[in-house]
């Protein structure tokens, strides 16, 4: 609809029926139903409302239900060790089906049911009682002995004997395996186990055993238990041992990545800023070493403009700061929002100042629609509607002024709609819109009476300006408008 | 409205029994801790343990006070400490730095760690590096199978997903295997095993060893479930990345079903607080609304509203005994009713208000032209505009592309990406390509001269749109040639009429069938993987499709008519709800078992580096 799709083929795609039957766009029909269901249900509520509320689950002020393991963790949180009591009431009312049932069910799944009538502690029905047809043994397997009893001091596991019982979470000394041989058998054993927690296991013995360039050469041709070590590495986070593995592998990119990737755990900027300036060098592709070089640049920029800003608004002076306190600190945000910030704090300022929306353009080479997008909403956000003129505002070489916006002018009437832009300044937008449908449907959609009015005019479309009457208010300057027209011998009417 | 089941349609087993089978053992750990004990529990466990236990279980198993695992000195006073935690190694540091903490103030305790659903041994080396080892004696909850709704079991496991399908660490193949042992021995062997995908492979393996191992358990006796079917994410990620309209996904994709139950806020609750509800079977309203396309919900909202009014009106000019009756009687399941209409009544508003802001509708309409083949280019610099305005968090859309960019415009993506979001997700962009979620086509991509093979073997007259597909989309994977060889994009005469839905594609407004459950379908017709060759190579698993039949014919034809399909990285809404589709038509039962419930969100931020 508002693509501006051209190919015959598409125009048919478009145009077959099969996607209108149901439109997101349609608020009228489908929300005018839903409203309606809503009064006839909400009607109902008085009549509802009175009645005992037993079976209305019973839900603390965070929205979890009282009782459940969720909500009493936040209360030990909240008070711990006080009010115990008024706790412990609270805590007595809950059973199963307190928890979030809406309605309470009288489902043949309740858990309740199996403990009901038994109220000595440790006295539940055994699980084979419940569950005579199974054998007990099959669903609860060594549920007996905590598995930390199984020790084994046996050195004559074969490695697969020794592969299985790791699987099976048993400690299992792999010290007799010395050699070589034996190590890389016991790590073929685990991978072809696939079980990735004695894959890790292994690598963690071959880790401690093995002189790294050995182990990493022996890696290099066993790709699955190379994951595991690179994935445990990261996970422990041993930085030196990965990307000395990155580095013997030849993974220069990896190399890169892994170490600009520990940025993110340093909070200070400024320690931030210097950690990302030991980046730039890396041997990162052509397209990410810009794309460091950016970030480290925009920190700078944003430490900057940070401990100025920070100054102006402590310090009282500035209107902007006065009349719209910033809300968090503009550190490590976004380009976008960073621009966004600017048009919003420094809209006026010169190329020169690095906190000037013009500068970050250049610096950032942010493209055209990209800029113009985020200073209409910054702008529109202030509600400077002049600013908002300015941006679409050309010249062309005869000193005409002409309106133009690189993103089109149906996205600047949305943008503007969305920061509740008064109707005189969409209509004005709605206007420029070049496509006739488009602006039919945002003039209707916005309620921009006149431009509806006067595009069914000049459509000669009486059909859809007498549907369009029943739409605006009674005895409205619109629908006189509407009448006038409807009533004038001037205009033949296409129907 | 709401399709009835097939007169003929199996029984679904009973899987409460597991809830009942993990709360037991919960509590005979517990009770290896004697005495008063406070207990430790990691966030990502409250909500399943929620579900199969509550605080008065807990206190009767001397559960003093509860906390939630996080980075902070522990409060607690008491002489025992038992954590509860998923085996991840910032735990084991968590554990051991109480621990030492301990030791320096000169005071023991007794400590427990229970590893949900096991333990790993490199936890054990971190208990073992931190000098806490012996301290802490360590125990396993193999709590892996939370039944979340009468067919749906979830393994509450998001980090499946990203632990395999970009780290490809196999540390979670062993819980899978458990869990399809466990299984088993519950409800009788699998008599059909299909399966494909590489990860499957390695489960349905180690599942085998462990029968193995363990065998005579499951001999003998008769099948419940007659049909076996995994498959692996990385299969069928365009579904996964889609946009949802079935009620169901649209609610998960919009408020975020957490452990089948959802937290809805003021905004759909029309009041101050906010509601927490479970989402399943039995929820009436629910039940009946859940696998519909959006577009049906307000309609049969509003009839039920209808009928819940003149039920009400009954009671005028009823007499005094009359009155009593219907007091005593129904008044009780018409205000039930009367409370889930209007949740789900706010929902929908809610639904709509925000989708309408999102311009959900043009969204929608790109994804379609993606899934077609139709005007990539202008897709893609739809989807920069998206970017641009920093509406959509973390847009599905981004990965609706994976079918392979050419340079030029993946790059204009990235950088329009990290601008809006932050450069630090230049990370992202590396883990993306890394799974194969976002690809650029390699100049002179050799595998052209596959497609063209391909383009030839499809035998469809009407090839002509095709050919501009190939030309104007990727060169790497082969999405389009799949789509056409299963016919995912149906050719619909007129108008697909969404009510009445004529096969699985309704769940995408009948555009696209899900690859994944058309999979499914066409090996159940043929009880194998046989004259599907050409399919398999397309999915890049020449030997990764599975097949094994049981000789014995011990299957009631009943049980022949369930199917557990098994999701190794995680389902969706909507392939549950198309499944269930065709369920309905062939008088089959599915039961989903899933790493995780999952939607196009939740898999993007599985590659983010950028904790939130």
């Amino acid at each position: 609809m508002l693509m501006n799709r051209t190919k015959g083929d598409e125009e048919e795609y478009w145009n077959s029926s099969k996607f209108k039957a149901f439109t997101f766009d349609d608020e009228d029909d489908e929300l005018s139903q839903l409203k309606e269901s809503k009064r006839a249900v909400n009607s109902l509520r008085d009549f509802v409302d009175d009645e005992d509320d037993d079976d209305l689950e019973r839900v603390s002020w965070s929205g979890e239900p009282v009782g459940s393991i969720s909500w009493s963790i936040k209360e030990t949180a909240g008070n711990s060790g006080s009010s115990q009591e008024g706790r412990e009431q609270l805590k007595s009312r809950n059973s199963f089906s307190t928890y979030a049932q809406l309605p309470k069910p009288a489902s043949t799944y309740s858990l309740s049911s199996f403990f009901r009538g038994r109220t000595r502690p440790g006295s539940f029905q055994s699980l084979s009682d419940a569950l005579s047809d199974v054998p007990p043994k099959s669903y609860a397997p060594e549920l007996g002995r905590p598995k930390g009893e199984y020790r084994d001091y046996s050195n004559d596991w074969s490695p697969s004997d020794t592969v299985r019982r790791l699987r099976k979470g048993k400690v299992c000394s792999l010290e007799r395996f010395r050699s070589l041989q034996d190590k890389l058998q016991l790590l073929e054993e685990a991978v072809s186990m696939h079980d990735g927690n004695v894959i890790t296991a292994v690598l963690i013995f071959l880790k401690r055993t093995l002189s790294k360039e050995i182990l990493f050469r022996e890696l290099e041709v066993r790709q699955v238990a190379l994951r595991h070590l690179i994935h445990f590495l990261k996970e422990i986070g041993d930085q030196k041992l990965l990307l000395d593995l990155f580095r013997f592998l030849d993974r220069t990119e990896e190399l890169a990545l892994s170490h600009y990737r520990e940025h993110l755990t340093i909070q200070d900027p400024e320690k931030r800023k210097e950690f990302l300036k030991t980046c730039i060098g890396l041997p990162f592709s052509a397209e990410d070493s810009a794309h460091i070089q950016d970030h480290y640049t925009l920190l700078e920029r944003q430490i900057i403009i940070e401990a100025n800003d920070r100054h102006l608004e402590s310090a009282g002076q500035t209107e902007i700061f006065r009349k719209h306190p910033r809300k968090a600190s503009i550190l490590n945000m976004p380009l976008v929002t960073t621009l966004f910030y600017s048009c919003f704090y420094h809209y006026t300022e010169a190329e020169g100042t690095f906190s000037s929306p013009v500068n970050l353009k250049k610096t950032f080479k942010i493209p055209d629609k990209q800029y113009v997008l985020t200073a209409l909403a910054a702008r529109a956000k202030l509600r400077a509607w002049h600013d908002v003129d300015a941006l679409f505002t050309t010249k062309n070489w005869l000193g005409y002024t002409k309106k133009r916006a690189p993103i089109g002018f149906h996205r600047v009437v949305e943008i503007l709609h969305k920061n509740s832009a008064p109707v005189q300044i969409l209509q004005e937008y709605v206007n420029l819109v070049e496509d006739v449908d488009t602006k039919l449907n945002l003039a209707t959609k916005f309620k921009c009476h006149d431009v509806v009015i006067d595009t069914c005019r000049d459509l000669k479309d009486r059909q859809q300006l007498l549907a369009y009457r029943s739409k605006v208010d009674k005895g409205s300057a619109e629908e006189e408008k509407i009448d006038a027209i409807l009533n004038s011998s001037q205009i033949r009417w296409k129907n | 409205m709401a399709f009835p089941h097939r007169p003929d349609a199996p029984e679904l087993p009973d899987f409460s029994m597991l809830k009942r089978l993990a709360r037991d053992q919960l509590i005979y750990l517990l009770e290896q801790l004697p005495g008063k004990k406070d207990l430790f529990i990691e966030a990502d466990l409250m909500s399943p343990l929620d579900r199969i236990a509550n605080v008065s279980i807990l206190k009767q198993h001397e559960v003093d006070k509860l906390y939630k695992v996080e980075n902070k000195p522990a409060l607690s006073s008491n002489e025992q400490l038992c954590f509860l935690v998923r085996p991840r190694i910032k735990n084991m540091r968590y554990v051991a730095s109480l621990v030492n903490a301990d030791k320096l103030a000169g005071r023991t305790r007794k400590y427990k760690v229970i590893f949900s659903p096991q333990k790993f041994h490199a936890c054990e080396m971190v208990l073992e590096e931190e000098g806490v080892f012996g301290d802490v004696s360590c125990d396993e909850w193999a709590f892996s199978l939370l039944p979340l709704d009468v067919d749906l079991l979830s393994m509450e496991l998001p980090e499946f997903f990203r632990d395999y399908f970009l780290e490809g660490d196999q540390r979670w193949i062993n819980t899978v295997a458990q869990a399809l042992h466990l299984l088993s021995t519950l409800y009788g062997p699998f008599p059909n095993c299909y399966g494909i995908g590489r990860c499957s492979k390695m489960s349905y393996e180690l599942w085998r060893k462990l029968e193995e191992e363990e065998d005579g358990e499951t001999k003998g006796r008769r099948p419940e479930i007659g049909h076996i079917f995994l498959l692996d994410r990385d299969v069928d990620f365009v579904t996964a990345l889609c946009s949802q309209v079935v009620y169901e996904g649209l609610v998960d994709d919009t408020f975020r079903i957490k452990c089948g139950s959802v937290d809805f806020g003021p905004e759909v609750t029309s009041s101050d607080r906010s509601l927490k509800v479970l989402l399943n079977a039995e929820d009436k309203v629910f039940s009946e609304i859940r696998n519909e396309h959006f577009s049906n919900v307000f309609g049969f909202l509003s009839q039920k509203a209808r009928n819940l009014q003149a039920q009400y009106d009954r009671r005028r000019g009823m007499d005094i005994k009359q009155m009593k009756n219907f007091v005593s009687q129904e008044l009780k399941g018409l205000k039930q009713e009367h409370r889930l209409l209007s949740v789900h009544i706010g929902a929908c508003e809610s639904i709509m208000k925000k989708k309408t802001k999102q311009d959900f509708q043009e969204l929608i309409k790109t994804e379609h032209a993606l899934l077609e083949g139709f005007n990539i280019r202008e897709s893609t610099s739809y989807i920069e505009e998206h970017i641009d305005r920093q509406v959509s968090g973390w847009p599905g859309l981004l990965g609706t592309v994976c079918h392979g960019l050419i340079p030029k415009d993946y790059r204009s993506l990235k950088t329009q990406y990290l601008q809006s979001y932050g450069p630090e997700h230049l990370l992202t962009f590396s883990n993306l390509r890394r799974a194969g979620l976002l690809t650029e086509q390699a100049p002179g991509d050799t595998l052209t001269a596959v497609e063209s093979k391909v383009s030839k073997l499809v035998t469809d007259k009407a090839a002509g749109k095709i050919t501009d597909a190939f030309s104007s989309l990727a060169k790497k994977s082969n999405f389009r040639a799949l789509s056409k060889k299963l016919n995912l994009i149906p050719r619909v005469d007129g108008e697909y009429d969404l009510k009445v839905p004529r096969d699985m594609a309704y769940v995408f407004s009948g555009a696209y069938v899900p690859l994944s459950c058309r999979l499914i379908e066409q090996v159940l017709e043929r009880r194998s993987w046989q004259g599907l060759d050409e399919v398999v190579r397309l999915l890049n698993c020449g030997e990764l499709a599975f097949t094994d039949m049981t000789k014995e014919d011990k299957a009631s034809s009943e049980s022949l008519r369930l199917i557990l399909v098994v999701f190794l990285g995680g389902c969706t809404f909507s392939e549950i709800s198309a499944l269930r589709f065709l369920g309905r038509e062939k008088g089959y039962r599915f039961i989903f078992l899933t790493t995780a419930v999952t939607n196009s969100a939740r898999l993007m931020e599985a590659m983010s580096e950028v904790k939130a």
